[in-house]
């Protein structure tokens, strides 16, 4: 079963503005999944219909078979989101947001109760049930929002730029927690703008821009396409000129690094081989670009 | 049973946030209203001597406390739901399946809660300058209630429509304030010019107040029955109004 099923979604705004120009996705059930797009492509707007913050212009949406208009509740019921903007009540202690959210679902108070605890002890933060939610950090923010859309154990999760703005240690623990959350049967569905987030926690994917899907593919497969890489080279001694090695393109960023594009293929054992040959020695290696963030530029300016 | 949860869950957060800044909402109307017992009533009041057969003191009694009744249940949804929509944290009732008229029901709860608790401090107030003693209880009670009912539900459009904070004190200062003024809470409209008279009476709150000064001293300008047509006109209008509002998500979607 499709964890979500989008027919042909379209959204004009009242000022105009055309968010969605007819999208079809379809997610299945215990995917985790990456919508990508670059800013105003028309991600936030699909999320806001999916859980019922904008109003569709047209088209159909259905979580887990339910009609999103037609079984409204029923389909309410499978979705958590995690918004991309903090947007609880900041006066209210950690404790009673969660809770308040799970009066929300109608969960009775011991049930209530005990999964606040259970959400709150996952999201490392029980210690701080009773402080008042503004006193707390940018990164415990976000995981009471993460918290919060657990705590009815929502089938279909629903993350919007959940990592924005936090540090990577945070970042890192956030992944962690997703992929758990992911294992234990949770359908996800991610946006984000760190592309290597997408890469190393999503089986599929989905890239929108200007309102229309533009791919839709698994991982793997989208990531097999890829036909080059970019290098860059950190040399031990200076030289004045890039090498001139076929099948390689080479750029002088400074006197001591050097940038090379690796057509797919291309075995980098050669390349050092040819480099040496000319008295190059390279110190060290790095990969200049993720390989999904490339593959997405590609897409997005076709 | 949900949705049972969820209308208890909204109420009790609301009446929760009303009594956690009781200095904010509920020791202000006690100290205001002392302060017209005092002067209006007492000091003013004795030089005026009697209207319609009660001294001046019972007369404003009931004005007294109904105005409170209708600025509180007001303010209490205004500023609530208005905050609940500038923090987003709206986007949690909306994501969740709780029916448009729970979410209406929940917040008006709260607004009728604080209007009626702030009524009861007032009501506490008045005893210690008049000595009243109920007329009517069935009518006080009803009026009471419908008078909260009406004001939350008019609280609740205006957060709707409301952009700034700037617009939800536009409505209880400019409209409600005056009409209530006017409304007959420190005199009687027998005492004005008969032109004034008939436009008083195009005043809701005029209707209202008397209503409820004849629950609790027997005293009205205007019909009862009329008093409580109007008022429950009103709160059907607001309820269908407020509930197609949310239902188009004017002011709270896109």
């Amino acid at each position: 079963m499709n964890a979500l099923s989008i027919k042909n979604l379209k959204k004009t705004y009242s000022n105009g503005f055309t968010a969605l120009r007819g999208i079809d996705l379809e997610v299945e059930s215990g995917d985790f999944f990456a919508l990508l797009g670059p800013n105003g492509a028309g991600k936030s707007t699909a999320i806001g219909i999916i859980s019922s913050l904008v109003n569709k212009s047209s088209g159909s949406v259905s979580i887990f078979g339910y009609d999103l208009k037609k079984e409204t509740a029923k389909a309410k019921s499978c979705i958590g989101l995690v918004p991309q903007e903090i947007n609880f009540n900041q006066f209210e202690t950690v404790k009673n947001i969660v809770l308040n959210q799970a009066g929300y679902y109608g969960m009775p108070k011991k049930t209530a109760l005990m999964n606040t605890e259970k959400c709150l002890k996952q999201m490392t933060l029980w210690d701080k049930r009773d402080t008042v939610s503004r006193r707390l950090s940018g990164g415990m923010k976000r995981r009471v929002m993460i918290a919060r859309a657990l705590v009815h154990a929502p089938k279909l999760l629903i993350l919007d730029e959940p990592t924005a703005g936090v540090d990577i240690e945070i970042r890192r623990s956030m992944w962690e927690m997703m992929e758990q959350v992911n294992k234990q049967g949770t359908t996800i569905i991610l946006t984000t703008h760190y592309l290597e987030e997408a890469e190393s926690l999503c089986r599929n994917i989905a890239i929108i821009n200007d309102g229309i899907i533009v791919e839709k593919s698994g991982m793997s497969d989208l990531l097999a396409r890829i036909n080059k890489d970019l290098f860059v080279l950190d040399l031990s001694d200076p030289i004045s000129n890039p090498p001139q090695v076929d099948g390689y393109d080479f750029e002088l960023i400074d006197n001591k690094t050097l940038q090379v594009t690796v057509p797919k293929g291309k075995n980098l054992n050669l390349l050092f081989q040819k480099l040496s040959e000319k008295n190059i020695n390279v110190l060290s290696l790095k990969n200049k670009t993720n390989r999904l963030e490339q593959l997405f530029m590609d897409l997005v300016n076709e | 049973m949900n949705n049972f949860i969820a209308f208890h869950t909204i109420i009790r957060k609301e009446i929760h946030r009303f009594l956690r800044i009781w200095p904010q909402t509920l020791l202000p109307p006690a100290i205001t209203t002392a302060l017209y017992f005092l002067i209006f009533g007492k000091l003013i009041g004795d030089r005026i001597g009697s209207i319609s057969g009660v001294t001046y003191m019972e007369y404003i009694v009931p004005g007294i406390i109904l105005m409170s009744v209708i600025s509180h249940s007001y303010a209490n949804v205004v500023s609530s739901f208005y905050s609940t929509k500038f923090q987003r944290n709206i986007e949690e009732l909306l994501v969740a399946p709780i029916p448009n008229w729970v979410i209406l029901f929940g917040y008006v709860g709260g607004g009728i809660a604080r209007g009626l608790l702030v009524g009861m401090v007032v009501t506490g107030i008045s005893l210690f300058f008049a000595d009243i003693t109920v007329n009517n209880l069935a009518v006080t009670i009803s009026v009471y209630f419908l008078t909260a009912t009406l004001f939350a539900l008019a609280g609740f459009i205006n957060a709707v429509f409301a952009d700034s904070f700037d617009d939800i004190s536009i409505i209880p200062n400019f409209v409600l304030t005056p009409l209530s003024y006017l409304g007959g809470i420190f005199y009687s409209v027998t005492m004005l010019p008969e032109v004034w008279q008939k436009i008083s009476l195009a005043n809701p709150i005029l209707y209202m107040i008397n209503a409820f000064r004849y629950g609790l001293i027997g005293v009205s300008d205007v019909n009862i029955n009329v008093a409580f047509m109007i008022t429950g006109g009103f709160i059907l209008f607001l309820t269908l109004l407020s509930l197609l509002l949310l239902h188009k998500g004017i002011g709270i979607k896109n």
